[in-house]
C-alpha cells in the first residue's frame, strides 16, 4: 500500500542527522518536524529570519512578531536566534544549511525541480525556494507521484518553469524513494512503499530509473 | 540640531512623497510592517508607486490598502499569494509585477544600501529569473548577476528606537527592515516604543541611527496575524512548527 502523507514525512525524517541545520518547506515537509527521532538534535531554520523554531503556541499565546516562513504563529526555544532575511539567505546561499526538504510540482531525471509556477494560472511567486535549492547542501523533494489526472510528475524533463536546474538529491513519493543525485548518476529506485511493485512504479513514472530495491 | 523625531506619520512623510516614486516597505507577510506609515501614504494619495516589499499585504490591510486605492503601479516581491485584489489587478494588466527570489531580493537591498551595484548568485541559474541577465562561471559553478537595489524612500518598522534613530527589532518582525533602512535615499521609521537616548543597549542595536532620517512612535499597532496556528493545551508530545 502506498505511503500516506505522514508516512512520507516519516520517511523524509530519516534523512535527518544529529546536529543538522534544516529548512522545511510548506505542506508535507512541515510534517517532518513531527518525526525527528527522540534524542536527535536538529535545528530548524525559518527563512524569514530564525534558527531554532519551536512548536506552535498554545491558544492565547500567539505572538504577531513570531511567525514561520508559512506565516504561521510559532514559538521560540532557549537556543533560538533571530536575524534579518539577508543574514538568513546568506546562511542558505552560503551552504551552511545541511538539508532542505521541499514540495514539488515536477521533478526530472536530470535533477531539475519545478515547484513555483504554472503558466496561464495566477503565479504567486517563488518565495525562498530558488535560493534554497541553489544553496543548501542536500535537497530532498517530497511530492505526490502523479497528478490528479494520473500523469506522472517524475519526468524525463520538466515542462513547467524551473525552480532550479540539477538540484534534487532525493525524491520521496507515496510509492517509493529515488536517488537522483542532482542528475550526476542514473536515477535509482532505492525503496518501495509496502505492497508497491517495481512494475507499478514503472507504469506510473515517465523518468527512466534503475530498480535497486 | 536636526530633530529626527516627528509627531506622527503625516509629519514624518511630509515633503518626501511624490507620484511615480519607488518605496521600500519592510515586513514579511503582515509581520513587522510599518502599518502607520502605510496608512499615511494612503491618505496622501500619491500614485504610480513602485513598491519593493517581499509581499503585498492582504485584502484590506498592510500594502493591500494601497492596492485598493490604486496607488501602486508595480510591485517587486518574492511572493504575493495572499491577496485576491492583487490577482485581479495583475490579471487585468493594471499592476506590474517583478518576482525576485526572496534571498536575491534581500541581498539586492543589502547591496544597494552598501554601495554595491551588482553581485553574482547561484540562485535562479537555469530558470526564468536568469533570463536577460549576465551569467558567469566562477570555480566551475554558474552564477547570475543581480543588481543592487535602492529606493527614493524606505518605510521601516522597529520595536524600539531613540531620537538618534538607533533601532532594535523584535523576533521575526526584523525580516527585511534592517536592509531597507540602509537602502532608502530617505528612511522613515515607526517604532512601538520611542525610548530615551541611552536606554538602548549599545551592543544590541540592530540598525545604527545613521540610516534613519525620521522616526515616529506609531499611533496604533494592530499587528494582525495572518495564520494563527496553535496546539491544544493537553498535548504533551513534542510537535514542532
Amino acid at each position: 500500500m502506498a505511503w500516506t502523507r505522514d508516512e512520507m514525512a516519516a520517511r523524509a525524517a530519516k534523512e535527518l542527522q544529529d546536529g543538522f541545520y534544516v529548512n522545511l518547506g510548506i505542506g508535507i515537509p512541515t510534517l517532518v518536524a513531527n518525526y525527528i527521532p527522540e534524542g536527535m538534535h536538529v535545528t530548524l531554520q525559518s527563512e524569514n529570519g530564525m534558527l531554532g523554531m519551536g512548536p506552535f503556541p498554545y491558544e492565547g499565546e500567539e505572538d504577531a512578531d513570531l511567525i514561520n516562513a508559512g506565516k504561521q504563529t510559532i514559538t521560540e526555544l532557549d537556543s533560538s536566534s533571530y536575524f534579518s532575511s539577508a543574514d538568513s539567505f546568506a546562511m542558505i546561499r552560503g551552504g551552511h544549511i545541511a538539508l532542505s526538504i521541499l514540495g514539488g510540482m515536477q521533478v526530472a531525471e536530470n535533477g531539475d525541480l519545478a515547484n513555483w509556477m504554472v503558466p496561464g494560472k495566477m503565479v504567486k511567486g517563488m518565495g525562498g525556494a530558488m535560493d534554497l535549492v541553489a544553496g543548501v547542501k542536500r535537497v530532498v523533494v517530497v511530492m505526490d507521484h502523479c497528478e490528479k489526472s494520473g500523469a506522472s510528475k517524475f519526468l524525463k524533463a520538466c515542462t513547467l518553469p524551473l525552480t532550479g536546474a540539477g538540484v534534487v538529491d532525493l525524491l520521496i513519493t507515496e510509492l517509493g524513494v529515488f536517488e537522483i543525485n542532482r542528475g550526476k548518476t542514473p536515477v535509482r529506485l532505492i525503496e518501495l512503499a509496502p505492497g508497491v511493485t517495481v512494475d507499478e512504479v514503472k507504469a506510473k513514472t515517465e523518468a527512466a530509473f534503475e530498480a535497486a530495491v | 540640531m536636526v530633530d529626527k523625531v516627528k509627531k506622527d506619520a503625516v509629519e514624518a512623510l511630509a515633503g518626501l512623497l511624490k507620484d511615480g516614486m519607488t518605496i521600500m516597505a519592510g515586513g514579511f507577510g503582515l509581520c513587522g510592517i510599518p502599518e502607520n506609515l502605510i496608512a499615511a501614504i494612503r491618505e496622501a494619495g500619491v500614485k504610480d508607486l513602485t513598491v519593493v516589499s517581499n509581499n503585498c499585504g492582504v485584502d484590506g490591510f498592510g500594502l493591500g490598502i494601497l492596492l485598493e486605492n490604486r496607488q501602486i503601479k508595480k510591485m517587486v516581491s518574492s511572493y504575493v499569494g495572499e491577496n485576491k485584489l492583487f490577482e485581479q489587478l495583475y490579471l487585468s494588466g493594471e499592476l506590474e509585477l517583478e518576482f525576485n527570489p526572496q534571498g536575491t531580493l534581500a541581498e539586492r537591498i543589502r547591496a544597494g544600501g552598501a554601495g554595491i551595484p551588482a553581485f553574482f548568485t547561484r540562485t535562479g541559474y537555469g530558470t526564468l529569473v536568469a533570463e536577460g541577465k549576465e551569467v558567469r562561471e566562477f570555480d566551475g559553478e554558474m552564477y547570475v548577476m543581480e543588481r543592487g537595489l535602492t529606493a527614493d524612500l524606505s518605510i521601516v518598522k522597529a520595536w524600539k528606537g531613540d531620537a538618534e534613530g538607533n533601532l532594535i527589532y523584535r523576533k521575526t518582525a526584523r525580516n527585511f527592515n534592517p536592509m531597507m533602512a540602509t537602502a532608502g535615499r530617505a528612511t522613515v521609521v515607526e517604532v512601538e516604543e520611542l525610548v530615551e537616548i541611552g536606554d538602548l543597549d549599545k551592543d544590541a542595536i540592530h540598525t545604527p541611527g545613521i540610516y534613519v532620517d525620521r522616526i515616529i512612535k506609531g499611533a496604533k499597532f494592530e499587528k494582525r496575524i495572518e495564520r494563527v496556528t496553535t496546539r491544544p493545551h493537553e498535548q504533551k508530545t513534542q510537535e514542532t512548527a
